[in-house]
């Protein structure tokens, strides 16, 4: 009994997609435990929706295995499946009734008793905070308000696994906030497995207990996501979860957990596990490093110090992005940094300035080539 | 002038009058084109639908087959039922050619693929993602298409009105196939060609009159269901 209960809900093995003979989609194995939040994040066109879509049953996946609750999809009934999840889509596609009719559709659906479709909508309604819209035209809603039925529709369902498409990225910024806020704590409460596709990484760390990376239409890494964002697996996994800068280098020893490495002959000292020689790649996320100008140096300073020219300034958001060349090197480096605007001003950077960058060993993620 | 506004006092005189072959025609016309439409319907949304949610090899040809239906010259269509009906044809021994079914048959060859095609249309203006998110809360395949024909519902109601409309309208068909018998196969556009050629114009005027009023009124009809249903 406890082995049904701890055994996954979802269990992808070799699930290929093919869309005109070309696979759009390839997952080797891919575990969802039951009541967990899996984010799937990926840019867009990564096979994210289609990954959602077969696991939903809505479209076929010719080769490879996926169970749900140990039995294979194909083997299951498709209505009875249907009827045990629940798909919110980047749209929230309501029908042209009543706010209320909307959530009562799938109950109905079901044959639910009138009363406890009643109960049902109204305690979603509520949940999601809009009740006082019940008797609106689903169609007059605005684009949040729309979305938030959207959802209180497939939570209404109670279903054993939720499947959520992209269900914030055509709203805008302030709705979305509140939402993906409301939905944070819904989901904290709901014993729903949840599967939540995003190309939003905030998106994905906030309800993610788990983050799985899709690039190429190829489940990449899966981890939770201080692992993603931190350790990623690839440089492409790098690349996308904001690791911007990918240098490749040769470890030239190995102390303890001290990594030293040479960066086109430039010394780069890492926390890590890696043997003498071999190659690697050593990331960077910008915001773990520090720029100084000659003479300001702390001297209680991280253990990595490189000296550059800034060679472009880009503002990004509320900070700054600085791309330098490194100096010293035997080819060009370049580093970026991610640092806040009165930094920039307080030490005149601009393009030509010599800095040095700083960061801690233990802010470079090795990945052994 | 003259004869146009004499033509139009007598008509208003005949309708008054309550003429009993008045009503008999126009009887005849609503019965023969309403049943017409009703079989449309029954075949046109099923064929329909399935065109608009179905991808098959050969659906483009079919829809194209459709399309051309709706263009179908009526005459045409009176021409193919005379031929299969006639008493040596293939269906003579049914003994349809010149009754009301034989009209009823021809004007639904007319209006089905009016229907059909209509019906087609107004499923594929939905968004093509509706089914599948109907089909992700658990609805049947039944329940989708249901909820996808609430959805269709004020276009679903404008193909009814034009299979209607090509129907009650129509003349060489029920001329062709029904033969204008007085008292059995008569409708409204057959006695108005009768009458016009004879010089009869007030009786033609009349008749005339009757036939923009039912299509007026039946449309009426349909147009308040379609906008009570809009309103919803």
């Amino acid at each position: 009994m406890t082995d049904s209960l701890e055994s996954p809900l979802v269990v992808v093995r070799g699930m290929r997609v093919l869309r005109g003979g070309q696979p759009v989609l390839e997952v080797d194995s891919l575990d969802i435990s039951r009541g967990e939040t899996l984010a799937v994040i990926g840019p867009n066109g990564a096979g994210k929706s289609t990954l959602l879509l077969a696991l939903a049953r809505l479209i076929r996946v010719p080769k490879g295995q996926v169970l749900f609750d140990g039995q294979p999809l194909s083997s299951l009934d498709d209505l009875a499946f249907r009827r045990k999840i629940a798909l919110v889509l980047q749209e929230p596609l309501l029908l042209d009734i009543s706010v209320f009719d909307n959530v009562a559709a799938p109950l109905r659906f079901r044959g639910l008793p009138r009363l406890e479709v009643k109960r049902r909508v109204e305690t979603w309604l509520e949940r999601m905070g809009i009740a006082p819209l019940a008797p609106r035209r689903a169609r007059r809603l605005s684009g949040g308000e729309a979305q938030r039925v959207s959802l209180a529709r497939a939570l209404a369902l109670q279903p054993e696994l939720l499947l959520l498409d992209e269900p914030f990225s055509a709203l805008d910024a302030p709705t979305r906030a509140r939402l993906l806020a409301d939905l944070h704590s819904l989901l904290a409460d709901n014993p729903a497995t949840t599967i939540f596709v995003t190309h939003d990484q905030d998106e994905a760390m906030l309800l993610g207990r788990r983050v799985a990376v899709l690039l190429e239409g190829r489940l990449r890494q899966v981890g939770t996501p201080s692992q993603i964002f931190n350790t990623p697996a690839d440089e492409a996994v790098a690349a996308f979860v904001g690791v911007e800068t990918v240098l490749p280098g040769k470890v030239i020893s190995t102390r303890d957990q001290l990594v030293t490495m040479s960066v086109a002959g430039l010394p780069v000292y890492a926390v890590g596990q890696a043997q003498r020689g071999q190659q690697v790649l050593v990331c960077l996320r910008p915001e773990d490093i520090t720029l100084w100008r000659d003479g300001l140096l702390p001297s209680s300073s991280a253990r990595n110090q490189l000296t550059g020219i800034v060679d472009r300034l880009a503002p990004s958001g509320p900070l700054v992005r600085v791309e330098l060349l490194l100096t010293g090197g035997t080819e060009p480096v370049s580093l970026v940094a991610l640092i806040t605007r009165p930094s920039v001003e307080e030490m005149h950077l601009a393009p030509g300035v010599e800095v040095i960058a700083t960061f801690k060993a233990s802010a470079v993620h090795l990945i052994v080539r | 002038m003259t004869t146009l506004i004499q033509g139009f006092i007598n008509a208003i005189r005949l309708l008054l009058a309550g003429d009993p072959e008045v009503w008999q025609i126009t009887l005849l016309s609503l019965q023969v084109s309403g049943i017409a439409t009703l079989i449309s319907l029954v075949i046109g949304l099923p064929v329909g639908t399935w065109l608009a949610l179905r991808i098959f090899r050969g659906r483009g040809f079919m829809l194209s087959l459709v399309n051309t239906g709706m263009a179908l010259p009526p005459v045409v269509a009176g021409l193919v039922i005379s031929i299969l009906l006639w008493r040596s044809g293939p269906l003579g021994d049914l003994r349809l050619i010149y009754t009301p079914v034989a009209i009823i048959i021809a004007q639904t060859v007319i209006a089905a693929p009016v229907v059909t095609g209509l019906t087609t249309a107004a499923l594929q203006q939905l968004d093509p993602r509706l089914r599948l998110q109907l089909l992700g809360l658990g609805a049947s395949h039944g329940q989708v298409i249901w909820a996808l024909w609430r959805e269709a519902r004020l276009p679903l109601l404008a193909a009814l009105m034009a299979g209607f409309g090509s129907v009650i309208s129509e003349v060489g068909a029920s001329m062709m196939v029904g033969g204008n018998i007085r008292g059995q196969t008569r409708v409204l556009t057959t006695a108005i060609v009768l009458e016009t050629s004879k010089g009869e114009f007030a009786a033609a005027i009349a008749l005339s009159i009757l036939l923009l009023l039912l299509a007026y009124l039946v449309n009426l009809g349909l147009t308040w269901i379609q906008q009570r249903g809009g309103r919803q």
